[in-house]
């Protein structure tokens, strides 16, 4: 570790060039259990364990995670009385690596529960202004042909948290987990509108669930023609009953909400249908107290989820910062990462591929001495977007934002290594 | 690797697609065809311009009985609602500087009301109103916010006469993507 103070220092109070990031040997707090046997010589002896002495179970049909790793649960609250099954349940952020949130981690957000769907029962319905209205069964559906996609998924109240007075005691889960990453695999919704035939006069999809809710969506027929999708898999299989199974809307780079799950109608109208979760729901009011409508895409955006809220640095020496950066404009180009507040910032490592609206990967490392920092990142995209500082952020929406928080977040790090969230 | 005999008949069949490819079809084509009265249980959609607003009427008067025994367990005898989620009425955009968000105070389209009652409410029994019902629970919910009396008699036409407080506080942002 001493070794660090040999490497390029890029910014202020610790960071290290994204260079040395291969050959980082982060020390470990002990690598022998304390129960170890000491040798002769005082040292502690390697034994082979236990689980290498017998055979464990075979093959099984369907897999499991370790128990070790049973803790890393959704956040799902406490369920609300007079919403049946409404409610969110948030990803472990703080836990995962890479870019694929695992389908069982994924986020969710229901208005009326997950509805029992049998496939066999379920109707893809595609009326108004078409020239011929159509219904497709999951089974029709599944002959057709199908992209495979990388893309991040926010519901758009993620965050919001940050838009209050002061900083709550929150996780990378607690803040940011409406946020989760997955490869969708679907049939581009233009497909079937086209079997359909969309008349001259259509400018917008209204899309209808099966929950309980029917929640209802508009969404403009451009961006329907685009890259809007029929999702049938995620992450290589079927869709899960609480993302939508047998099939959902999924619309990349958009705020959560507007992929309708368990999708069952789509009809073409010229209007947007005004459902409630597009006028009393997801709209965005100013200081002035007008409110945004079809406030759609996603901002650039990024967080750290290691170090992250409610972690305990418990030794001085070389740390990997990393998190995710997304944006539902395009593509991530740079994050730069903070260790002093904003004052100097450092450029992090992208890791693996960029695509466009879909998760991103950096890590950068970081030499900590027992100082206190506050460590933060900054996204730019592919439109030159860069992500806003908090302040920026509510000075340009005012103090009645709940929606499309993508403030620059801030850890801070005490001298003795808790890590919490903090407003600079 | 020499090519199996399924494999040359696959090249064969796909040779001739590409031959005759102007005529083959451009979609799957499995959908079925449907007529739009088919769907008349089916397409919940009541849209700001009347499209898909059934027929049916009721007042306020009607709606205060449906209300009681339907709507008031959550919303309140008088929409003050019994959690933040569940309240219908009171705030005001205009002079509140962190305004309550109401059907009377924020939602700008009456047809949202009629829209997402009958395909939301109530949320222990979702779909279970008439539609006679839900104009009538419509017409009490707007009643409760001073925006008809309670005499009014709304229906397919007259619920698009409605005009609700906030109706201008919206932009639309729809061409920013």
């Amino acid at each position: 570790m001493t070794k660090s103070t040999e490497w390029q220092r890029v910014a202020g109070n610790g960071l290290l060039s994204r260079r040395h990031l291969l050959g980082l040997g982060l020390s470990s707090a002990s690598v022998l259990a304390s129960s170890a046997v000491l040798g002769a010589d005082g040292k502690a002896l390697f034994e082979i364990p236990g689980w290498s002495r017998q055979a464990g179970p075979g093959p099984s049909g369907y897999g499991q995670r370790s128990v070790h790793t049973a803790f890393m649960q959704r956040d799902a609250g406490a369920p609300d009385p007079l919403y049946p099954g409404g409610g969110a349940s948030r990803s472990p952020l703080q836990h995962l690596q890479g870019t694929i949130t695992p389908n069982s981690l994924h986020f969710e957000r229901h208005h009326a529960g997950i509805p029992a769907i049998d496939p066999a029962g379920h109707q893809l319905v595609i009326n108004g202004l078409v020239k011929q209205a159509l219904a497709f069964s999951y089974e029709s559906l599944l002959s057709y042909p199908m992209v495979s996609r990388f893309y991040f998924l926010e519901c758009s109240g993620n965050s919001r948290s940050l838009y209050g007075a002061r900083p709550g005691n929150g996780t990378a889960q607690t803040i940011h987990g409406l946020l989760s990453g997955a490869e969708w695999t679907g049939i581009p919704l233009s497909t079937l509108l086209d079997e359909a035939g969309i008349l001259g006069s259509a400018q917008w999809v209204s899309a209808v669930g099966a929950d309980a809710a029917s929640m209802g969506r508009s969404v403009p027929l451009n961006k329907a023609l685009d890259d809007v999708l029929v999702a049938l898999y995620q992450n290589g299989e079927p869709l899960r009953p609480e993302q939508g199974y047998p099939m959902r809307l999924f619309v990349p780079g958009w705020e959560g909400n507007i992929s309708v799950k368990w999708l069952t109608q789509l009809k073409l109208t010229q209007e947007p249908s005004q459902f409630r979760d597009e006028t009393s729901k997801y709209t965005d009011t100013m200081a002035d107290k007008t409110s945004l409508q079809f406030t759609f895409p996603m901002g650039c955006k990024s967080v750290i989820t290691s170090p992250s809220g409610q972690m305990q640095l418990r030794r001085h020496g070389l740390y990997q910062i990393t998190g995710v950066a997304w944006s539902g404009n395009g593509t991530i180009t740079r994050v730069e990462v903070s260790a002093d507040g904003g004052q100097t910032w450092a450029e992090a490592m992208l890791d693996s591929a960029q695509h466009a609206k879909a998760l991103t990967r950096f890590r950068i490392p970081w030499s900590w001495d027992g100082a206190t920092a506050q460590l933060m990142s900054r996204a730019t995209d592919s439109t030159g977007a860069v992500q806003p500082t908090r302040t920026a952020l509510l000075a340009e929406r005012g103090e009645n934002s709940f929606y499309h928080c993508n403030a620059i977040q801030c850890w801070g790090v005490s001298a003795a290594g808790d890590v919490n969230n903090a407003y600079v | 690797m020499p090519m199996s005999k399924p494999g040359y008949v696959l090249l064969a069949f796909v040779a001739s697609c590409l031959l005759s490819s102007t005529a083959l079809s451009q979609t799957v084509g499995l959908g079925t065809p449907i007529e739009q009265t088919q769907l008349q249980n089916f397409d919940l959609i009541a849209g700001p311009d009347g499209e898909g607003l059934p027929d049916g009427s009721g007042t306020a008067l009607q709606g205060k009985l449906v209300f009681e025994s339907r709507c008031q367990a959550c919303h309140g005898a008088n929409g003050e609602g019994t959690g933040s989620s569940t309240i219908l009425v009171g705030g005001n955009m205009q002079t509140e500087a962190s305004p309550l968000k109401t059907v009377g105070s924020f939602w700008p389209h009456a047809t949202t009301l009629f829209d997402y009652i009958r395909r939301a409410m109530p949320a222990n029994a979702p779909k279970s109103l008439s539609n006679t019902e839900v104009y009538q629970v419509v017409a009490y919910v707007l009643y409760l916010n001073g925006i008809i009396n309670q005499y009014a008699v709304l229906n397919k036409d007259s619920l698009l006469t409605i005009q609700m407080p906030n109706k201008d506080g919206f932009l639309d942002r729809s061409h920013i993507q």
